[in-house]
């Protein structure tokens, strides 16, 4: 109850809150993140300088503003015909409009001077101890960690709020749509380079608080750093249209400690390495079902079903495709059917999962291929 | 239609075959007003659609082609044609010309847009969808990615450019080649001066639009890559090219609208504009310097940091001339005798909206600080204070001031000011929040936004609506004046009002200045 009439004094205030002019937006910075007027000064010094230009350049406006205004509404209120007044005849004075052609112009070159040191300060990628190449997608973002000495690390980041909560069949969470199932992680005090490039049409990796925004580009790498000087989860979006799901790309970083940075990104090599030796191996029969059983309780159950008998989805049991040659359901799997809920996996599980869970499909809910799919044949299928 | 002395032809055929500048301006105002209520009803689904977070009433898909088309639609549709309308009506009459210099093209210029028009609507039953790039059409979005319709929408855009074009030879042409003896240049009207230099900078960059275009037709249907990286093209030499034209496009769309606040702002204030010359420099030189700062919409592309230090220099730069044109509309009103009809008062609406536009405008252009700004809702405050409040509301105050001019009745003051207050608060409500959402990191071009936005989007919403609302307002007062106003045949309408066009009858006959006017 209470929140609600909250809610209503703000929506209020509103009407009276825009005749504040702009001076408003620099007065009223809340303190939670709900109903923010501001722009954050974050926890970057790149941010902080940011911050305090956008101000500098705020009250300068208002300045001028409250002087201009001020002129006009005086104006307005002493000079109508209304209180008898004979309109003077005066149309030019060259001394004031040289005046107001070269006050502007000084205050320019006020302004422009902390804007050339910021920016130059924007553009210094040096040093950077951490490379972090960040590739858009239609409709998720990847991340690839460069290391010289050991694994990369890569991995794919896709928003995690459910189908139900943005069609309102559900309660939407605290951070809806600002949400992925993996954040990038990046150690605290550490200046991070962002390499950033695009597979298919330009999106714009934004994160407000970490004072970065910049485009991704197919066909190009795009430089960018950031050093974060406090841990803490910090979300922004793609700021680039990017076609259907824009909306729904969200960038969600986690600066943490360089320690547990360090054992965030050992885990994530070991991970990889073991996947890597999983590539090469052959599989039996069994071990793929129960890989594949798995991989689709994650990832297929929710459309194709607890037994295969469909949803969302089509059927899985009795299905041409599932019954049909392996390449047409490796293709599927892949690559997804274009125009339905049914995604492109190719790029989100493993070759092994994806091995497994096409062995699964070909051999759960009634269907008796008997044939297996190893990883080494999804890698085929994907490369030629 | 060669005897001058016959009036309008009967039926259709007097405005299918009109050359008559007073025909063809009434057509381009009736169109563009309907485009800016077709527009106006896309604006209200996005509107609708961002009311709460979630998605409630259309899918994502199809928002993309609402807010595409609400802008495609505005800029091209309502806010160009209305302008070019009030040049057709409005040049001949301000110069003392019987009519414009190339009436015949005229014709053509008006009626190529309808069809451009229909075609661009008719994507929206195309298979695929209407285009989903945005007003901006980013490359590869709209080629690779486009839906079919892209080539509809290619096809729709040079015609347009065609219209636009052709509408722009014939204003220079006929200002330059029809003033009545003793119309010097330093003697015309501003309207006049803002859309010569307006119709100079629609020659230079339709074409280059044209071009735009053209290389995505090529990349779409003929195997270029112009713009694909795979071919070994350049996605950000589309916006090199599309910012080359769409810089200069934004000043096409505000300097007529200049012009129209100067000529208004002296008549209520009984008092002559102040500063005519600097205001004439003003305009030419914010037309010279809006081609070489379009790089300032692309800070975030990778530029190398000279490009964007000269970029960044340039666009500030523009704030001067800009400044001296505010200065001086102030000046004017100061020790005037001022009286507040509505187009005064949306007048007044224009010099304080545009004015917050142009600080925000300075804002943006300082590049670091873009970088939080960019493609964020900051920027949609930014060019709907400038393009609404400043383009919208001075074509608001140019139809109350002329329209007892053309028609020879009066308007409803009292309807004409409810409508003015009820838009500048409507679209207040709508728009100042926006500056809060997108300082806070709410990016633009969204369907469904993050749970903290949700107040001050659904302000908008309301404000919109309101805004919204009050158009059919202006459309029920100008239908009504038009039908059963009061009757006028004062010739100058306006107790301060100065220039040619308040010295013929009232309405204004349909030839008028057949013999030039005695220009002092
Ligand atoms: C979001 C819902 C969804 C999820 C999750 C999903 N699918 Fe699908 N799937 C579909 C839809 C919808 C179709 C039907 C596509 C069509 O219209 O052809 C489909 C079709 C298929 C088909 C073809 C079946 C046939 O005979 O038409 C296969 C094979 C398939 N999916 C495999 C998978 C696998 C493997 C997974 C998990 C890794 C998966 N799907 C997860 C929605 C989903
Ligand atoms: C003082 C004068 C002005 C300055 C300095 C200025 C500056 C800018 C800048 C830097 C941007 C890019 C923002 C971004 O995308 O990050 C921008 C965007 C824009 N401006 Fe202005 N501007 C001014 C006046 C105008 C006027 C008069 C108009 C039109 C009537 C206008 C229309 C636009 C539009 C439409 C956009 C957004 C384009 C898009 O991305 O869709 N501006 N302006
Ligand atoms: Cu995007
Ligand atoms: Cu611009």
């Amino acid at each position: 109850m209470v929140l609600k009439a909250k809610r209503l004094c703000k929506l209020a205030l509103g009407p009276v809150l825009m005749l504040l002019s702009l001076a408003s937006a620099g007065a009223l910075a809340a303190s939670s993140k709900v109903n923010e007027v501001n722009m954050p000064p974050g926890v970057t010094e790149v941010g902080q300088r940011i911050y305090d230009l956008h101000m500098l350049i705020l009250w300068i406006c208002v300045v001028i503003g409250v002087l201009v205004f001020g002129v006009m509404f005086y104006s307005i209120y002493h000079h109508r015909k209304s209180r008898g007044v004979t309109p003077a005849t005066f149309h030019e004075s060259t001394k004031v409009e040289i005046a107001w052609t070269v006050v502007p112009f000084l205050i320019l070159i006020g302004m422009a001077v902390p804007a050339t040191s910021t920016l130059l300060e924007i553009y210094n990628t040096d040093d950077a101890e951490l490379d972090v190449l960040i590739t858009g997608y239609q409709w998720k973002w990847k991340y690839e960690y460069i290391n010289e000495d050991g694994e990369n690390v890569e991995f794919f980041s896709n928003l995690r709020t459910p189908q139900t909560e943005i069609y309102n069949a559900e309660a939407k969470g605290e951070h809806y749509l600002l949400e992925v199932d993996e954040p990038m992680v990046i150690p605290v005090d550490t200046k991070v380079r962002l390499l950033l490039t695009a597979n298919d049409v330009i999106h714009s990796w934004w994160v407000p608080e970490l004072a970065v925004k910049k485009d991704a580009i197919p066909g190009f790498i795009n430089e960018a750093w950031t050093q974060a000087s406090e841990e803490g989860i910090y979300r922004g979006q793609c700021a680039e249209l990017c076609g259907k799901d824009h909306g729904f790309m969200p960038v969600v970083v986690n600066a943490v400690s360089q320690e547990e940075f360090d054992s965030w990104l050992a885990d994530k090599q070991a991970k990889a390495a073991e996947i890597r030796e999983l590539m090469a191996q052959t599989f039996t029969m069994d071990e793929l079902m129960e890989r594949g059983k798995a991989v689709y309780e994650r990832n297929c159950l929710a459309c194709h079903g607890a037994n295969g008998e469909g949803g969302v989805g089509t059927a899985i049991a009795g299905s041409a495709i599932a019954t049909g040659p392996v390449s047409g359901h490796l293709n599927v799997g892949i690559n997804g059917v274009p125009g339905t809920a049914m995604q492109a996996f190719g790029g989100q599980i493993n070759d092994v999962e994806m091995a497994a869970v096409i062995t699964y499909q070909r051999n759960a809910f009634g269907n008796n291929m008997g044939d297996m799919v190893q990883p080494i044949d999804v890698y085929n299928h994907k490369n030629g | 239609m060669g005897d001058h002395h016959h009036g309008p032809a009967k039926g259709l055929s007097r405005w299918l075959f009109t050359t008559n500048h007073k025909d063809i301006g009434t057509m381009y105002l009736w169109f563009s007003f309907a485009m800016f209520i077709l527009g106006g009803a896309f604006a209200m689904i996005i509107r609708a659609e961002l009311f709460q977070p979630g998605m409630q009433l259309v899918e994502p898909a199809f928002f993309n082609q609402m807010t595409t088309l609400h802008g495609l639609v505005m800029v091209f549709g309502a806010i160009m044609p209305s302008f070019v309308g009030l040049a057709n009506w409005m040049i001949p009459m301000m110069i003392g010309a019987p009519d414009m210099a190339l009436p015949r093209m005229n014709n053509w210029s008006f009626w190529i847009l309808p069809p451009a028009f229909l075609i661009l609507a008719s994507t929206l039953f195309m298979e695929g969808g209407a285009p989903a790039f945005g007003w901006t059409f980013y490359a590869p979005l709209s080629t690779t990615y486009a839906p079919p319709s892209v080539t509809f929408f290619i096809f729709s855009i040079h015609v347009l450019g065609m219209s636009s074009i052709m509408g722009a030879i014939n204003i220079i042409a006929t200002v330059m080649n029809m003033r009545a003896p003793g119309m010097t240049y330093m003697k015309m009207p501003l309207f006049v001066w803002t859309w010569l230099i307006t119709a100079f900078l629609l020659v230079a960059v339709m074409p280059v639009l044209a071009g735009a275009v053209t290389m995505m037709l090529m990349d779409i249907h003929f195997g270029t890559s112009f713009f694909s990286a795979a071919g070994g093209g350049d996605p950000v030499l589309f916006q090199h090219v599309f910012w080359f034209f769409g810089h200069p496009e934004v000043y096409i769309i505000i300097l007529p609208a200049f012009g129209v606040v100067s000529q208004i702002i002296p008549t209520f204030a009984r008092k002559p504009l102040f500063g005519y010359d600097s205001m004439v420099y003003a305009t030419a030189s914010i037309a010279f310097l809006s081609f070489i700062v379009w790089a300032h919409h692309m800070y975030t592309v990778g530029m190398p940091v000279a490009g964007e230090l000269f970029f960044m220099y340039a666009t500030m730069l523009i704030a001067v001339p800009t400044g001296v044109k505010v200065f001086n509309w102030v000046t004017t009103m100061w020790r005037g005798a001022m009286t507040f009809e509505t187009p005064m008062l949306f007048c007044m609406g224009f010099l304080v909206l545009f004015t917050i536009g142009g600080f925000t405008g300075l804002m943006l252009s300082i590049a670091p600080a873009d970088f939080q700004y960019h493609d964020s809702y900051f920027v949609v405050a930014h060019f709907h204070y400038v393009m609404v409040a400043g383009a919208v509301f001075s074509m608001s105050a140019a139809v109350y001031y002329w329209l007892p001019k053309w028609c020879g009745k009066m308007y409803s003051e009292t309807m004409g000011k409810t409508h003015f207050w009820i838009s500048f608060i409507g679209f207040n409500i709508t728009f100042f929040p926006q500056h809060f959402v997108g300082l806070a990191g709410m990016p633009r071009r969204i369907p469904d936004y993050a749970l903290q936005f949700a107040d001050f989007n659904m302000m908008s919403s309301i404000g919109a609506f309101i805004y919204g609302a009050s158009q059919i307002l202006f459309l029920y007062n100008v239908i009504a004046t038009i039908v059963s106003g009061k009757p006028t045949d004062k010739e100058k309408v306006w107790e301060g009002a100065e220039g040619l066009e308040w010295t013929v009858a009232t309405p204004a006959p349909y030839h008028t200045f057949e013999r030039p006017p005695a220009v002092r």
